[in-house]
């Protein structure tokens, strides 16, 4: 690390490289769900199917990233269920 | 009963083999009994890095084909007792062999041996699978780089999902000085994004390389910072809590004059 870095504030390659992998594995993360997600979707189908009548074609579910207030990664399932009716139960 | 630790990192030459022999010798000279698989199949490696490359006659397609008796193919290691390696074929393709054919050979040395390490191909395809399909528990191998790093996060998704959920890493070559001054990431990077446990940090040695010449692992000589750290590693497995070594002596004066003095004496 040689002084005039310092006024030169370089930004050093290990934090360029974390940065980048964070961001790169938010991406890979995701896609690699893609099987998993489908199969969240039909397990929280088949649970609400037995109280409630659902859209099925305007179902839409995905995993999203979002900062929390304390400014750490989250992930969030976000689930957009369209409801038609609810079933009367005994 | 034993426990088969599968060895993988996705990426290749981040020292997967090497990691295998270095760990497998460290176990045997700490009393256990040890095969040592190479699962690399047409890629044959591991025979090489231990010095056993003259001694095969049968390998491990042999075994799953029928053609020989597990014990045949069993090399036993004169240096180490309690050492055995079985040898990748080198002349067959990765699907010569089947995930099922591959639990069942676990099966097989979990009763025989304490520990079944189990050197992985690089790659995710059938090589892997195979690889996996009987492991207890998963080390996978990353260098600090940007390349290993993503994929090992790929491979610890994958390992999940096939039920292995013991899986600790093994952080390999690191440059102290260069993640000092902040060109190479550090330990804490590699935790905080894989969210991992490390079960060791093994330091750039050129003894890795010296070692791999002689087919001699490294971790027989514990005077190297490579040889110590494979020796930590090796007592993490077996249950010891022991902090993160850091191998820090190229900059301390004490260890500059320790050095000194081991040329001098040589």
């Amino acid at each position: 690390m040689g002084f005039f870095n310092f006024l030169t504030r370089k930004q050093f390659s290990g934090g360029i490289a974390k940065n980048r992998l964070k961001f790169v594995l938010i991406q890979d993360r995701a896609t690699c769900s893609d099987k998993l997600l489908e199969r969240i979707k039909n397990g929280i189908l088949e649970v609400l199917a037995r109280y409630i009548d659902i859209d099925n074609e305007e179902l839409d579910i995905q995993i999203s990233r979002d900062k929390s207030e304390n400014n750490q990664d989250l992930s969030i399932l976000c689930a957009n269920i369209p409801i038609k009716n609810i079933k009367k139960i005994e | 009963m034993g426990e088969v630790i599968v060895v993988t990192s996705g990426k290749g030459g981040v020292g997967k083999t090497t990691c295998s022999a270095n760990i497998g010798t460290g176990l045997a000279l700490s009393g256990k009994t040890v095969a040592l698989v190479d699962a690399d199949i047409g890629l044959r490696n591991l025979d090489v890095v231990m010095g056993l490359e003259n001694r095969i006659v049968y390998d491990l397609v042999d075994v799953v084909e029928g053609n020989c008796r597990l014990k045949q193919a069993l090399i036993r290691d004169k240096r180490y007792e309690n050492l055995c390696l079985l040898a990748a074929a080198q002349t067959k393709d990765k699907d010569s062999v089947n995930p099922e054919q591959m639990q069942k050979l676990c099966l097989l040395l979990k009763q025989e041996f304490d520990y079944v390490i189990m050197d992985c191909p690089a790659g995710i395809e059938q090589g892997f699978r195979n690889a996996i399909a009987g492991a207890d528990r998963a080390i996978v191998v990353t260098t600090p780089e940007v390349s290993p790093v993503r994929d090992a996060d790929r491979i610890i998704g994958l390992l999940m999902s096939n039920g292995i959920d013991n899986i600790k890493l093994v952080l390999n070559r690191l440059r102290n000085d260069m993640a000092k001054r902040g060109d190479m990431l550090t330990i804490e990077d590699v935790r905080e994004i894989l969210a991992i446990n490390i079960l060791g940090v093994v330091p750039d040695d050129e003894i890795i390389v010296i070692s791999t010449n002689k087919g001699e692992p490294a971790v027989a000589n514990q005077h190297s910072n490579a040889g110590l750290a494979f020796n930590n590693i090796v007592k993490r497995i077996l249950g010891e809590d022991l902090p993160l070594h850091n191998f820090d002596d190229t900059d301390n004066f004490i260890s500059k004059i320790k050095k000194f003095f081991k040329i001098k004496i040589k």
